[in-house]
């Protein structure tokens, strides 16, 4: 048996876990309940040993050993691996503060990852390692990297939710800040689906398809209409979310989990997640580059993006041990850390170029 | 604090108001948002890059004219942004973070240190009321041996307890704190971080970076700098062999491999071949495997090596160059070696052609004859299953050397090792800082209706929840008294 049947069964299974966990939401039914977390920790299971299967084909055909040969050398399998890392963030959240409440916004993540994977048809094809990845540092600088950027999703989404229950008050700038960022979300997202739909198949993959296609069928448009009506619908859709989100807190409210919770596990999830990237990402990738490249820090987009999204975190610790910072200010510095985490993640790999380019094959 | 012995503050001086400022988180942000804020630009643009490519870059990204992208870049480029990790205000602004971070350590430092130097001591009831982790329990023994068992099971979870006479009623306390360090970790961090940077400013000012493109077998005693400039190695680096090696069939390259000789006053003293992520090293100058290339204009440098071997097991190995003509040894067999290919491949008729210039399946075309008959083939060096020739004979491509070069990256930087000294202090900082913490318990013992009475009051400066789990360890070990039960 293959690891691609396995990483099918485990898609599959996140997309039931998230259907079920908003059911849980909504009707508050046990069973469920209880059934959600069933088919998350299938999937998770089901996901594990795709990983391994994959692990033990890779090292194969490089020849590598097991050490070496480290299935995370482009964006799929790095995709894959990141969403590995969310779900079992999440299972051990929901057993240890007890509660489901999250599954409904964690699996929704997992299950968007993994529909962008199909949906952009990226290569799933296993590729031997280019000779600057064969090195022992591969493992433990990217996985490391992984764990952190997982962790950070985390406090991204718990802040996020923090926010939604804090805020009442439309002229409050906390309030102002989520409801632009949870639409400019959207709109990105909708946008790149406009792209998709109208971008022609002949251009080559879908690295091309973001590379030079980006908005180009909404805001980039080379019709001025349709660039200004995008726009336009953006703002009004904007408009629409500051002016109607009071709704989002209702649903959130109902849920068993308070606002002291979410703060805190935003909180726990970067300071695990800082030291490991600050470990794994940084440290673990100088190293390696001193020994590939003979310079330790060379400037190099994702290394610059790194470390902007350090100094995002080390910000966001600072203020919240130094200066007693707590509640919605640390929780919009947060929000915005995994904004430069997205950028360093995919940004930096799909729209900048430099010396890290995974997914350029 | 008592207000009256304080001195009525005296209006601050220029020292004391650049200290406060050096000091100040506020600044810290300041400079953060400055470095990440320019970082991003240096991101976009390509560094020390040809303007034109940059100018492409901001026509894409803006959807502007060419003409305004120029201007733009002409301001960004006088501002220093084309290599901008090197500009003076870049640099500036590392040098004031470094400054900042100092100052607010060192304004810091003492009153933590202060803290932490000061033992842990007894504490009265109603402050153990007041502490965030409370339990009590009543044990049946008298006091004394309560004591004793708490003692051990203090132990027991970790804690090396002291004793002291409880102040108001009869009995006594034991008390006890770990990680009392933990609370420096955050400033051995900080220590890192300047360490990290003494390590980079040092390898700045005593090492160099350098490349170096040298053709099989040629020798250089000198790498160069981005303008051509001669940095002297200190000896004569030799390039043997350079090779590509490819994942089976494919085109898909495995390792990029540079045979190396180091010669010191013309005697080799080291052999080593590297491979991206294993360099060489010598006398502090290393070369790291980065690129590679032809030789411009090397045609005539191309030498073919063959291992001739006879059907009869003789074997000869020969250098030769398209045109001339080889034996078989011991056989009367002739090799006329009349054409080469760097990379050979077959188009859909079954005709050869070469596909690429450099050497990604190199072969060469002989015409046998001797016996009689006149037999010819393409050999193939990464197919050894063209090497067999009808006869029984055999000829192995060994290489096609003399015309590639290996490009190398040089390096001295003696700094790096104060980089990783820097890069160990900050992980043992942030675990200090991360996964420690300053954890205090005191439990006080008196008697209590013929039994003893436990109270215990813990607190943890981080992490609290998993310090109480322990504290509930210790209960449970108490409440199950000594060995064999409380009785």
């Amino acid at each position: 048996m293959n690891s691609s049947v396995f990483f099918g069964w485990s898609t599959i299974a996140y997309f039931l876990a998230m259907i079920l966990y908003i059911g849980h939401l909504a009707f508050k039914n046990k069973p469920v309940g209880s059934a959600a977390t069933a088919v998350t920790m299938g999937g998770f299971a089901f996901q594990t040993m795709a990983l391994l299967l994959r692990w033990k084909e890779f090292a194969e055909i490089g020849n590598m050993g097991i050490l070496r040969g480290v299935p995370l050398t482009n964006l799929y399998e790095s995709l894959i691996f990141f969403v590995w890392c969310l779900i079992l963030s999440y299972l051990v959240i929901e057993f240890k503060y007890r509660t489901k409440s999250f599954g409904a916004f964690i699996t929704p993540i997992a299950g968007l990852v993994l529909a962008f994977i199909d949906i952009s048809g990226m290569s799933k094809n296993i590729q031997p390692l280019v000779p600057a990845l064969q090195s022992n540092w591969l493992l433990a600088h990217v996985m490391m990297s992984f764990i952190a950027y997982a962790m950070f999703a985390v406090s991204f989404s718990t802040g996020l939710m923090y926010l939604i229950t804090a805020t009442d008050d439309r002229k409050d700038p906390a309030y102002i800040f989520w409801t632009v960022m949870v639409s400019v979300f959207v709109i990105v997202l909708a946008a790149m689906g406009f792209d998709y739909l109208t971008f022609k198949l002949s251009i080559k993959g879908q690295e091309d398809l973001i590379k030079s296609y980006l908005f180009r069928a909404s805001f980039r448009s080379s019709s001025f209409g349709v660039s200004a009506m995008s726009f336009a619908v953006a703002a009004a859709f904007t408009f629409a979310v500051w002016r109607f989100a009071g709704g989002l807190k209702k649903i959130i409210n109902s849920f068993d989990i308070s606002a002291e919770i979410l703060d805190e596990i935003t909180y726990k999830s970067i300071a695990m997640g800082f030291p490991i990237f600050t470990l794994g990402g940084l440290i673990f990738g100088a190293i390696w580059a001193d020994q590939a490249w003979g310079k330790y820090w060379t400037w190099d987009p994702k290394e610059t993006w790194s470390l902007i999204t350090w100094f995002f975190y080390a910000f966001y610790l600072h203020s919240r041990l130094m200066r007693g910072w707590k509640g919605k200010k640390v929780a919009m510095v947060a929000v915005i850390g995994f904004v430069a985490v997205i950028f360093t993640y995919l940004g930096v790999n799909l729209l900048l170029s430099g010396l890290h380019s995974y997914g350029s094959e | 604090m008592e207000n009256d012995k304080k001195p009525v503050p005296t209006p601050k001086n220029l020292t004391d108001r650049i200290w406060d400022l050096f000091a100040s988180v506020k600044l810290a942000v300041v400079i953060f948002s400055f470095i990440a804020l320019t970082s991003i630009v240096g991101t976009i643009l390509e560094q020390n890059a040809e303007p034109e490519k940059n100018i492409k870059i901001l026509v894409k990204m803006f959807h502007v004219s060419h003409d305004t992208a120029h201007s733009v870049y002409g301001v960004l480029e006088r501002l220093g942004f084309s290599d901008m990790y090197h500009a003076w205000w870049f640099v500036s602004l590392l040098l004031l973070f470094a400054a900042n971070l100092i100052i607010c350590s060192l304004d810091r430092l003492p009153r933590v240190w202060k803290l932490v130097r000061e033992p842990i001591r007894p504490m009265s009831a109603d402050l153990i009321e007041k502490t965030s982790i409370k339990r009590s329990i009543a044990l049946k023994g008298k006091p004394a041996q309560a004591k004793e068992l708490v003692q051990a099971a203090l132990r027991e979870i970790g804690f090396k307890p002291k004793e002291a006479a409880a102040e108001e009623a009869a009995g006594t306390q034991l008390y006890a704190e770990t990680g009392n360090y933990s609370r420096l970790g955050v400033y051995i961090t900080h220590l890192s971080i300047l360490v990290i940077l003494a390590g980079a400013i040092i390898g700045l000012f005593f090492g160099f970076n350098a490349f170096l493109n040298l053709p099989e077998g040629e020798t250089s005693s000198v790498a160069y700098k981005d303008r051509g400039k001669e940095i002297p190695l200190g000896f004569d680096l030799r390039c043997d062999n350079f090779e590509v090696a490819y994942y089976n069939d494919s085109d898909m390259p495995k390792a990029y491999k540079s045979w190396l000789s180091v010669y010191k006053n013309g005697k080799k003293v080291k052999e080593q071949t590297i491979v991206v992520n294993d360099p060489l090293t010598f006398e502090g100058i290393t070369f790291y495997q980065s690129s590679f290339g032809l030789v411009p204009n090397g045609q005539d440098r191309g030498i073919i090596i063959l291992r001739v071997k006879s059907a009869a097991g003789q074997s000869q190995d020969i250098q030769a160059k398209v045109g001339d003509t080889f034996t078989i040894p011991g056989t009367a067999v002739q090799g006329r070696i009349a054409d080469f290919s760097p990379a050979l491949s077959l188009d859909q008729a079954g005709k050869p052609f070469t596909y690429d210039e450099h050497l990604k399946n190199p072969a060469v075309f002989i015409e046998f004859s001797g016996t009689g008959q006149t037999t010819t083939g393409w050999i193939l060096k990464r197919y050894p299953q063209t090497w067999n020739l009808p006869s029984g004979d055999r000829v192995e491509f060994l290489d096609y050397w003399g015309i590639e070069y290996t490009g190398m990256q040089v390096r001295k930087d003696p700094g790096v090792g104060i980089v990783y000294l820097g890069c160990i202090i900050m992980a043992v900082g942030l675990f200090m800082s991360f996964f420690m913490s300053h954890r205090r318990i005191w439990v006080s013992v008196s008697e209590d209706k013929g039994g003893s009475k436990i109270i215990v009051g813990a607190s943890a400066h981080r992490n609290r929840a998993s310090f109480e789990h322990k504290v509930d360890k210790l209960v449970a070990i108490l409440s199950a008294g000594p060995k064999g039960g409380n009785k």
